[in-house]
C-alpha cells in the first residue's frame, strides 16, 4: 500500500482563517463557561481582536505573496493576491458589520432574541422580549460565517470551496432566524434561505461531479489544462459550468436566482443583513470570479453571452422592481440585485481590469450598503425599526442631521459623481467596453437611471414632505453604531473623491494563481 | 456497444426500459385476467391483512426535544466514520496524524461541551 504524504501547510498563508476559525471557537466557549452578564463585553471583545489579528495577518502576508508560494494545503488553497484583497475586505467589512450587530443601546438586549427556539407569542416569549438580553451566540456565528468567506475566495479546487460555501452559509441561516422583534417573519427568511440555498448547493455540487467527470480532477488547474488541451467530453463542461455558477449566482442574488433577496433581506435582523448585503456578497463574486477566470478562461467566448444576459436580467429586473418597493429594507434588497447586476458587467470585462473594477466595486459597495443599514437601524418607533417608506416622510425636518447622512449615502447609491457610486460604476463599465461589451454597458446606464429614481424618491420624501404624526423619531445612536457610520460614510466620500489609493491597491492585486 | 463517454450508463437506460415494461405488464395482466367484483370481506382493508389486529392509529408524535439527541447522535456518526480510516494508517503516518485526528475531535468535543453547558444532556 502506497503511503500518504500528508499536505504541506504554509501556516503564514493561512494564518487569517485559522485565527477566526480558533476565534470563533474560543466564542463557543465563551458562550458555554462565562457567567451570563460577562459574555456580551467578552464575545465582543475576542471577536474584534480577532478580526484585528486576521487583518494583521492577512496584510503581514500581502508583502511577501508570490506566484510560486501562493499554493499550499496540496494545492486546494491559493493564498494568491486577488484573495488577500478580498480576505481584507471581507474582513473590514465584517468588523464593521459586527460593530451593528453589538450594537445594544438602541434596544434593551440588542437586535437579537434570547433563545430563538421559544414560540413566538407564548407567555415565555413574551417574558424574554421584555427582559432577557440577545443571544451572544451571534458573535462566534459571524465568526465561522467570517472565516467560510475567508476560505471561499481563497479555495483553488471545488470542493475546497463547496465546504467553505457551507462553512459560510450555515451560520448565515442562523442568524437570520434571531430577529428580536417580528420574530415569525425572521424565521419564515431564515427557512427561505436555507430552503434555496440548499438547492443551489446541491446544483453547486452536481457540477462539481460533471466537471470532475469532464477534467479527471476538480483543482481549477486541472480544469483549466483540460479546457486547453480540449480533451474531456465538452457537454459535461458546459453542463459543469452552468450548475456551478447557478450555486454561485444564487449566493450572488443574480436573476433569475434572486427570488431568496427581498424576503431574506427584510426578515433578518438588519445588522445581519448589512453582513449579508456587504460580505456575502464579496464572497460570492469572489468565487465567481476566481472559477470564471481562473477555471474557465478557456471557454470565456462560450459563457460569456450567458453571463451577459443575466447580466442585463439582473441590472433590469433589479432596478425596475425597486421602483414599485414601499419598504426600504426590500428598496434596498433590489437595489443589491442590481449592484449584483453592475458587478458582473464587471465580470465580463474579462482581463485584470475586469477583475480590479469589481474588486473595487465590492469594496465601494459594502462600506455604502453598511451605512444605509446603519442609518435603517436608528429610525425607530415603540415597535422597532420603522421600514416602511411612507414613515420616512418628512425625516428631514425632524432629526436633519441623519437625513442628510441617508442623503448622501442614497446618492452614492444612484452614481452620481464625487461618491463612491459613481466611480465604482465608471470602473466596471469601463472595464465592459473595454472587454468589448459596450451594449452591456448601455444597459446599465439605462438600469442605472431607472434605478436612481426610486433613491431619489425618498431622499424627497425625507426632505420635502411635512412630518406627520406618523413620522418616527430617530434613535439616539450608541458608540458602535456610530462607528460603523462613520467608517462607512467616509470611506463612501473618501473613495468618491480621491479613488486613487483604492484603484491603485486593486490593479496591484489583480492577478489569479491557480 | 454505444460509444461515447455517457455510453456505459445505456445499460442503465436500458434497465429503466426493462422496469417500466415489466411494470406495464405485471398490472397490465392483473387487470385483465383479474375477477371484475373481487371479495371484500371484512378486514379485508385493515393495516395488516392477517395476524393480529392493529391498535391505534399509524400516526404518532414525537417529541420535540428528541432532534437536540439526533444532532448530538450525528456528531458521533460523523466523528466515527473518519476514525476508522485513521485507525487503519496512524501507526505509519505517526505523531503528526495523531495530532490532526486530536485537533478534530476536539473541534466535535467542543460541540459537546457546548451543548452539555447549555444543560440539553439533562431531560427537563
Amino acid at each position: 500500500m502506497k503511503d500518504i504524504s500528508l499536505p504541506h501547510l504554509n501556516y503564514a498563508a493561512l494564518a487569517p482563517m485559522l485565527i477566526l476559525f480558533g476565534v470563533a471557537c474560543v466564542g463557543v466557549l465563551v458562550d458555554a463557561f462565562a457567567p451570563r452578564k460577562a459574555r456580551y463585553p467578552i464575545q465582543l471583545v475576542v471577536a474584534l481582536v480577532g478580526l484585528i489579528a486576521a487583518f494583521v495577518a492577512v496584510v503581514l502576508r500581502a508583502g511577501k505573496v508570490t506566484a510560486e508560494n501562493a499554493i499550499t494545503a496540496a494545492g486546494a488553497v491559493s493564498v494568491d493576491k486577488p484573495a488577500l484583497f478580498l480576505q481584507g475586505t471581507l474582513i473590514v467589512l465584517g468588523a464593521v458589520a459586527l460593530l451593528l450587530i453589538g450594537e445594544r443601546a438602541l434596544e434593551r438586549g440588542g437586535p437579537f432574541v434570547a433563545q430563538a427556539a421559544i414560540t413566538v407569542g407564548s407567555d415565555a416569549d413574551q417574558r424574554q422580549a421584555a427582559r432577557e438580553s440577545g443571544a451572544t451566540e451571534v458573535f462566534p456565528l459571524t465568526i465561522f460565517s467570517l472565516s467560510g468567506m475567508l476560505l471561499f475566495v481563497a479555495a483553488n479546487d471545488l470542493l475546497t470551496m463547496f465546504v467553505a460555501l457551507e462553512v459560510f452559509s450555515l451560520p448565515l441561516y442562523l442568524l437570520c432566524a434571531l430577529a428580536r422583534r417580528r420574530r415569525l417573519i425572521s424565521q419564515e427568511a431564515a427557512l427561505k434561505y436555507f430552503l434555496l440555498g440548499a438547492y443551489a448547493s446541491a446544483f453547486f455540487l452536481f457540477g462539481l461531479a460533471l466537471l470532475y467527470g469532464f477534467a479527471g480532477g476538480i483543482t481549477f488547474a486541472k480544469i483549466n489544462e483540460s479546457a486547453q488541451n480540449g480533451t474531456g467530453n465538452i457537454t459535461l463542461l458546459y453542463a459543469g459550468l452552468a450548475l456551478v455558477s447557478i450555486g454561485l449566482l444564487f449566493k450572488a442574488a443574480a436573476v433569475p436566482f434572486h427570488v431568496w433577496t427581498p424576503d431574506v433581506y427584510q426578515g433578518a435582523p438588519t445588522p445581519v443583513t448589512s453582513l449579508m448585503a456587504a460580505c456575502t456578497k464579496v464572497a460570492a463574486f469572489g468565487g465567481l470570479l476566481r472559477v470564471l477566470y481562473a477555471g474557465f478562461d478557456r471557454v470565456h467566448w462560450d459563457y460569456s453571452p450567458i453571463i451577459a444576459a443575466i447580466a442585463v436580467l439582473t441590472m433590469l429586473v433589479g432596478s425596475i422592481l425597486a421602483v414599485t418597493q414601499t419598504d426600504i429594507k426590500r428598496l434596498l434588497a433590489y437595489s443589491s440585485i442590481a449592484n449584483a447586476g453592475y458587478l458582473l458587467v464587471g465580470v465580463l470585462g474579462n482581463s485584470a481590469l475586469g477583475l480590479s473594477s469589481v474588486m473595487f466595486y465590492l469594496v465601494a459597495y459594502g462600506f455604502t450598503v453598511i451605512a444605509a443599514f446603519a442609518v435603517i437601524t436608528l429610525v425607530r418607533d415603540a415597535d422597532g425599526e420603522a421600514t416602511h417608506l411612507s414613515r420616512w416622510a418628512g425625516l428631514g425636518r425632524r432629526s436633519p442631521f441623519y437625513a442628510t447622512v441617508f442623503t448622501v449615502i442614497l446618492l452614492s447609491f444612484a452614481g452620481i459623481p464625487l461618491t463612491s457610486g459613481f466611480t465604482s460604476k465608471f470602473a466596471v463599465f469601463s472595464a465592459a467596453g473595454g472587454g468589448d461589451q459596450s451594449w452591456l454597458v448601455i444597459v446599465g446606464v439605462v438600469s442605472s437611471m431607472i434605478l436612481a429614481f426610486p433613491y431619489l424618491r425618498v431622499v424627497v420624501m425625507m426632505w420635502l414632505s411635512e412630518p406627520g404624526e406618523q413620522t418616527p423619531s430617530v434613535s439616539l445612536p450608541g458608540m458602535l453604531t456610530s462607528a460603523a457610520l462613520v467608517i462607512g460614510v467616509v470611506i463612501t466620500i473618501f473613495v468618491g473623491v480621491a479613488p486613487q489609493p483604492l484603484l491603485h491597491l486593486t490593479s496591484e492585486a489583480a492577478n489569479f494563481i491557480r | 456497444m454505444v460509444d461515447g463517454y455517457l455510453g456505459s450508463y445505456a445499460l442503465l437506460g436500458v434497465l429503466l426500459l426493462v422496469a417500466a415494461a415489466f411494470f406495464g405488464v405485471a398490472f397490465g395482466a392483473n387487470r385483465l385476467l383479474s375477477p371484475a367484483r373481487p371479495a371484500e370481506p371484512a378486514g379485508k382493508f385493515e393495516t395488516y391483512e392477517c395476524g393480529l389486529d392493529p391498535v391505534g392509529g399509524g400516526w404518532a408524535q414525537v417529541h420535540i426535544r428528541y432532534y437536540l439527541y439526533a444532532y448530538l447522535y450525528l456528531l458521533f456518526a460523523v466523528e466515527a466514520v473518519f476514525l476508522f480510516p485513521w485507525a487503519v494508517v496512524y501507526l505509519r503516518q505517526g505523531v503528526p496524524a495523531v495530532m490532526e485526528m486530536a485537533i478534530f475531535v476536539g473541534i466535535l468535543a467542543l460541540g459537546l461541551l457546548y451543548a452539555w453547558r447549555k444543560r440539553v444532556l439533562v431531560w427537563q
